[in-house]
């Protein structure tokens, strides 16, 4: 088994060639990208120990994002499971409706740094794509965003929020037309532009420094999360941290600060989609864009199909950050179904005024599977990662309605 | 066999040309057609480079795409790839053949049991797109030891500090990527200034056979005719889906197009 080392942040316990545990990352990416890579690494060292950089950080974070999101107890939920304390970490309050607004703003603050004019992102649920769309307008960047083609029929409202940002949205055809093409097709990009183009990859993966930008990004959520959770209880409870895991983004900036902390005290869970789940499902580790991690593969070791309602789980690779995690025994990992995951937005919704996007639902799903097996004195907290409108359409082709 | 890879240079060296490298995908479009397009190509190529191909292919533009999609939709495999390799050798046994692909179809086999495989089917040499120095350290000595020779890979955004390292590890190829992009898009820097970057590795390590690759076709090749080898990839496949998509037979069109490429370069 892998061990963790103590007070060592979770993206810097990789060795010199990017591996953590020997085993998850690395930097499999064409000569052509190594300097490139190279001397983004070198900014973003520099970068993040520059009190400046920090500040004008702190400084988009809470006057252009919105600053702290809200933590509350959902008391009807609590209630009508009978078990456990539930609690929400509603990040989908952040402007720009998830997550990925942390990690499209820093790309684009180091894009700036780094004194490049192009920046260019994949997505798959588009939430990706509108942050850095809008980041990019904000910075005066000139953004390209790709996008599989059936990802962008399905979360078209965000398709055409980064069109009217001034991004242009780069239509991805090939293979299953999802996340993992787009990925692919970004990746191409950046080798062809990379001396004018900063490359910001949607989610904790790719080579090393990709995931280190990402999961340094997203911190800022578990950071905020232990404030609010030592005002409410006046210490760190006994808890557990449900989280929606995809490419695994939003749950490690939602754990980072928690690492160090015993399981039994602060239990980390990962919630994939039931047909895109690398880290549930003993999947093996495979080489995917740019690096070692759990994967899913056929045979002849050539990447699976994924199937998810969900186009931000749909994608069969995981940051190599959660093989570290999982080897270690520091996190597990279980799965929901489409079926699961819109059960659990039709039970929320009905109880509680937020309105969780696809991916997010998922990790209520869970949540609602645990709650009533633990006591009153448990505290689950759920980070609600994503806005609901921009799957409105898929909640009313498969439940018949979108709540108000 | 050991040295067939540098006897195809000293060869092409003594006719006063580059050697002409071919790259086609194994299995495009199907096992027996691209075993019958190398057969057909091999009396105008030095060295024939075949594709593994795999479905997440990073580095590739959409003509190497295109051809690895064919050739995996008809279902080639691993083992079938060996055994081609096999037959080729059995009526080519002089002409040197590369395997080039991604590291994690190699990874999922096993590199050991990769190399094995490789050295009893008469590989001559390796490519792996993803899998670059340092990284591939133990890989390249994995393969000297088997008597494979491991091409690394030079860019344009190599710094010389590195380039002095890989050409250093290197074997007896180094194939410098002409120009920042993908395989197969149009050459983005000057002719000038391609062979003034050949010329920095060369004066490194003179007796390195040093190729070219990227963007190279009838229209380019000529002008690059000072190298010790040219690499046309792309522009062979796309000639492929010309021909099937105009329901012509690929291995006399193909054919076709490598003596042209021969022809500007003699």
């Amino acid at each position: 088994m892998i061990k963790l080392k103590k007070k060592t942040p979770l993206i810097d316990q990789h060795d010199r060639f990017g591996f953590y545990g020997n085993k998850f990352g690395g930097n499999y990416c064409a000569e052509t990208m190594r300097k490139p890579i190279e001397d983004l690494s070198k900014l973003f060292e520099k970068l993040r120990k520059d009190r400046k950089f920090l500040r004008k950080r702190d400084h988009y974070f809470k006057h252009y994002l919105g600053g702290e999101t809200p933590f509350f107890k959902l008391e009807n939920l609590t209630r009508h499971l009978g078990g456990a304390q539930i609690w929400c970490k509603d990040v989908s309050a952040i402007k720009g409706d998830a997550h990925k607004a942390y990690h499209a703003t820093v790309n684009a603050l180091i894009c700036k740094e780094s004194g490049k004019r192009y920046i260019a992102g994949d997505t798959g649920a588009g939430m990706f794509g509108k942050n850095l769309a809008m980041a990019a307008k904000k910075m005066n960047l000139k953004c390209k965003i790709f996008m599989g083609t059936k990802d962008i029929s399905r979360q078209a409202p965000n398709v055409k929020f980064m069109r009217d940002a001034g991004a242009e949205v780069v239509p991805v055809d090939s293979g299953s037309k999802t996340l993992v093409d787009a990925v692919s097709e970004c990746m191409r990009h950046y080798v062809s532009n990379c001396d004018n183009t900063h490359l910001a990859v949607g989610s904790a993966i790719g080579c090393n420094i990709f995931l280190k930008i990402c999961a340094w990004s997203t911190s800022q959520i578990s950071r905020e999360l232990k404030k609010q959770l030592v005002k409410e209880f006046g210490e760190i409870p006994k808890l557990k941290l449900i989280n929606v895991i995809g490419g695994g983004s939003s749950a490690l900036g939602f754990w980072n600060e928690f690492i160090d902390f015993d399981k039994k005290h602060v239990e980390l869970i990962g919630v994939e989609a039931k047909y895109a789940a690398p880290l549930s499902t003993n999947a093996k580790v495979a080489i995917l864009h740019g690096a070692a991690q759990y994967c899913l593969i056929d045979k002849e070791g050539q990447i699976a199909e994924t199937h998810s309602l969900s186009a931000g789980l749909d994608y069969p690779g995981s940051s190599p950050l959660h093989g570290l995690l999982k080897d270690s025994g520091r996190a597990r990992y279980t799965n929901a179904s489409d079926k699961e995951a819109l059960a659990a937005f039709k039970l929320i919704t009905k109880l509680e005024d937020i309105r969780p996007s696809l991916e997010p639902a998922h990790a209520w799903s869970e949540c609602i599977r645990l709650a009533p097996k633990l006591k009153k004195s448990d505290v689950i907290v759920v980070n609600n990662c994503g806005k609901g409108y921009k799957d409105k359409k898929i909640y009313i082709e498969q439940l018949g309605y979108y709540p108000k | 066999m050991k040295n067939s890879i540098n006897n195809a240079f000293k060869i092409a060296k003594k006719e006063n040309r580059p050697a002409l490298i071919s790259y086609t995908v194994c299995g495009d479009n199907t096992k027996d057609k691209s075993l019958q397009i190398l057969n057909s190509i091999s009396k105008d190529l030095d060295i024939a480079e075949w594709g593994i191909p795999h479905n997440c292919p990073t580095a590739d533009g959409k003509d190497i795409q295109n051809s690895s999609y064919r050739a995996l939709q008809n279902g080639i495999r691993l083992n079938d790839i060996f055994k081609l390799v096999k037959k080729f050798k059995k009526t080519k046994p002089s002409k040197p053949i590369i395997l080039m692909g991604y590291y994690q179809v190699i990874f999922n086999y096993g590199e050991r049991k990769f190399i094995q495989k490789c050295k009893a089917s008469g590989v001559d040499g390796l490519i792996v797109v993803d899998l670059s120095f340092p990284d591939n350290k133990n890989f390249a000595k994995l393969c000297k030891k088997n008597s494979i020779c491991f091409v690394q890979l030079i860019a344009p955004t190599t710094t010389i500090k590195r380039m002095r390292e890989i050409i250093k590890s290197s074997h007896e190829m180094i194939y410098m990527i002409s120009t920042i992009s993908t395989t197969g898009s149009a050459l983005k820097y000057s002719i000038k200034k391609i062979i003034k970057n050949y010329n920095v590795i060369k004066r490194i390590k003179p007796s390195k056979n040093v190729v070219i690759g990227f963007g190279i076709t009838e229209k380019t090749i000529s002008n690059l005719k000072s190298a010790d080898g040219l690499v046309v990839g792309s522009a062979i496949c796309r000639e492929i889906t010309r021909s099937l998509k105009g329901r012509q037979n690929p291995v006399t069109n193909v054919s076709k197009l490598v003596r042209k490429l021969k022809n500007k370069i003699i």
